[in-house]
């Protein structure tokens, strides 16, 4: 009886069923999550991409790893450069090699193919290749093996049949050694990598890019393939810093951010009353465009004095003006924002988008949230970073920042720009749908007067107004008239609302 | 097959003594133990010596498995693989040896225009 039932179970030891494979970590930020738990354990990983796409840099930095935090020791076998190079290359990412390797935590075996001093004269295998490998493996004890790059080897032997059997018979090897294999491969044309190698490495593959974009540079990560594991398919921005290699993002990949009920004031009261009475949602993403000078920086102000004056910590991220500019211009409408950041509640952040690529900004800002942890963020104009990218960069990088801090219920507010009386929507498209409130401020001229109109295009989860309101910038900040139903100061502005209901339409 | 390698080695050193340092070669063969093909390179290797360099060469034949430290300082990579160590350029010469002509041209005893006449390699 208990042995048809434990029958009836069906499931090996150790290997309970819909358990993924078992995996190994490689310590780089957000490549973890992405292949959720790492590498395939005792297999071997092909990571390709072009030069200068930092192949390298993300296989030494997984034997790094090993050998300091998940006690495995590694061996680097280098086709191009030689220990002293490559150890000097990760030197300034704080990596100190000559010390692993001292330790016995670390083995550099540097295979260097010269095909000029090379006489091919018949049969021949790479047994020497297998006999150094094997031997640098025993002297640490290794646990993970980096190649880089196993491809030089074509540049140096004649013989491809000859090669292409050894490398097949050197990666099923690797997987008997039982070691979790990092090989690198120079991006070829029309494949993966030169010489095809992604046929000989079928479990994992690993693509890395490197664009650039109006003389901005983006890397980019791509699980091409990982057999037996769920992974995000997606490109994923990367960035190599003084601290290594990241991949983004780093917070979770799946729409599974809690949905708080509490509001947040506008800062604006008559905003609040549109917005069902009571604001924003905490945790959401506002979205608040317009046309130049239609007062977008003004009500982003508004929403930081509020929440500053909760005692709430705020950051703004600012990629057209300084702060003291922004400080100043506020303080003409009345809100005095100094205070706040000299009460540390408040801290700006500027940068011109130009500075640096897309995902340098975003994970500028990953970091800078993560140090000051604010509870309120705005972005003050995101449209200037589509300088820097394409529309489609921008939008990707963007749903990584807003996935990040609604992750972390931050409540998020962008200003967007809107081009003149062309191309109106094209910015915002590109955004909205990320966006849970939208306001709309617009420009018009009536009878010689350039008069100010807001409306709420969208806010999911409550009942918000649909008018159009006019309001004014005064020097006690922005002044929103009433709805037409609760008595409007002047009659003539309100019928100046019908003329920009249209415009709102174009 | 060792001893008697060993032995044609030495008498090849001790001949080699009589002559000038400059045309010696001193060689190197790494082989994979006593595998079909590195019995047959050193067979090819013994002959070609036999041939062209009687009583002016040094040959030493080396197990890899047994030597894996010198296998890396070496810069061995396939097996089986003739260095030549003198004399300079120094050179790699691998495979089993059967293309006569180009282990010659290897060893630099015939130039690369000599090898057109050559002929296919025979073993």
């Amino acid at each position: 009886m208990e042995k048809q039932k434990s029958e009836g179970v069906g499931v090996l030891p150790g290997l309970p069923r819909g358990r993924e494979l078992a995996k190994t970590l490689t310590g780089i930020r957000g490549l973890d999550e992405i292949t959720r738990g790492g590498l395939p354990k005792g297999r071997p990983t092909l990571v390709c991409g072009g030069p200068g796409s930092g192949k390298t840099l993300l296989a030494i930095t997984f034997l790094v790893n090993g050998a300091v935090h998940f006690d495995e020791p590694g061996v680097l076998m280098t086709f191009e450069e030689n220990a002293e190079e490559i150890a000097s290359d990760v030197v300034s990412l704080g990596f100190d090699l000559p010390e692993l390797i001292k330790a016995q935590k670390l083995a550099v075996d540097y295979v260097r193919v010269e095909r000029s001093e090379i006489e091919e004269t018949g049969e021949y295998d790479l047994e020497g290749l297998f006999v150094r490998l094997d031997y640098a493996i025993r002297s640490v004890g290794a646990k993970r093996v980096v190649l880089d790059t196993i491809e030089s080897l074509f540049a140096g032997l004649k013989d491809d049949a000859i090669l292409r059997a050894e490398l097949r018979r050197l990666f099923r090897w690797l997987k008997d050694k039982g070691v979790t294999a990092v090989i690198t491969g120079e991006r070829g044309e029309g494949q993966l990598t030169k010489q095809g190698l992604e046929e000989y490495v079928s479990d994992a593959v690993i693509l890395l890019d490197h664009r650039v974009h109006d003389q901005v540079s983006t890397r980019r990560l791509r699980v091409v393939k990982y057999r037996g594991s769920h992974h995000g398919t997606n490109e994923y921005p990367f960035l190599i810093d003084g601290s290594g290699i990241g991949v983004l993002p780093v917070s979770s990949l799946a729409l599974q951010h809690e949905a708080p009920l509490e509001r947040v004031s506008s800062g604006v009261e008559h905003l609040d009353g549109m917005l069902s009475g009571k604001g924003y949602y905490r945790g959401s993403t506002i979205l608040v465009s317009g046309t130049a000078g239609t007062g977008k920086t003004s009500l982003a102000a508004h929403f930081l004095d509020a929440a500053c004056r909760r005692g709430e910590r705020c950051l703004c991220f600012l990629f057209e003006e300084s702060p003291q500019q922004l400080l100043r211009n506020m303080r003409s409408i009345g809100i005095d924002l100094e205070p706040w950041v000299a009460g540390g509640l408040l801290q700006f952040h500027a940068d011109r988008p130009s500075r640096y690529g897309l995902e340098t900004h975003l994970v500028t800002m990953h970091q800078v949230v993560a140090d000051f942890r604010p509870t309120v963020v705005v972005l003050d104009p995101v449209t200037n970073l589509m300088t820097v990218g394409t529309y489609a960069d921008v939008q990707a990088m963007l749903t990584r920042m807003i996935d990040h801090l609604k992750t972390e219920n931050i409540t998020a507010m962008l200003t967007s720009l809107t081009p003149g009386q062309t191309d109106i929507e094209r910015t915002e498209t590109t955004i909205s749908s990320l966006m849970d409130t939208w306001i709309v401020l617009a420009n018009d001229e009536i009878g010689g007067e350039h008069r100010r109109g807001l409306y709420v295009l969208k806010s999911r989860g409550m009942a918000h107004s649909n008018e159009l309101r006019e309001f004014v910038l005064t020097d006690h900040g922005l002044n929103l008239f009433d709805a037409a139903s609760h008595g409007t100061p002047d009659d003539s502005r309100h019928g100046a609302r019908k003329g920009r209901d249209r415009h709102a339409v174009v | 097959m060792t001893l008697k390698e060993r032995n044609g080695a030495r008498a090849a050193f001790e001949r080699a003594a009589q002559i000038p340092p400059a045309d010696r070669y001193v060689l190197r063969l790494y082989v994979t133990g006593m595998t079909p093909r590195s019995a047959r390179a050193v067979k090819n290797l013994q002959a070609i010596c036999d041939e062209y360099l009687e009583g002016r060469y040094d040959l030493e034949v080396v197990d890899i498995y047994q030597q894996p430290v010198l296998v890396k300082g070496e810069q061995i990579i396939a097996a089986p693989t003739l260095v030549k160590k003198l004399p300079l350029p120094m050179r790699r010469i691998i495979g089993d040896m059967s293309n006569r002509d180009r282990v010659l041209l290897g060893l630099d005893l015939v130039r690369s225009s000599d090898q057109h006449g050559g002929g296919g390699g025979g073993g």
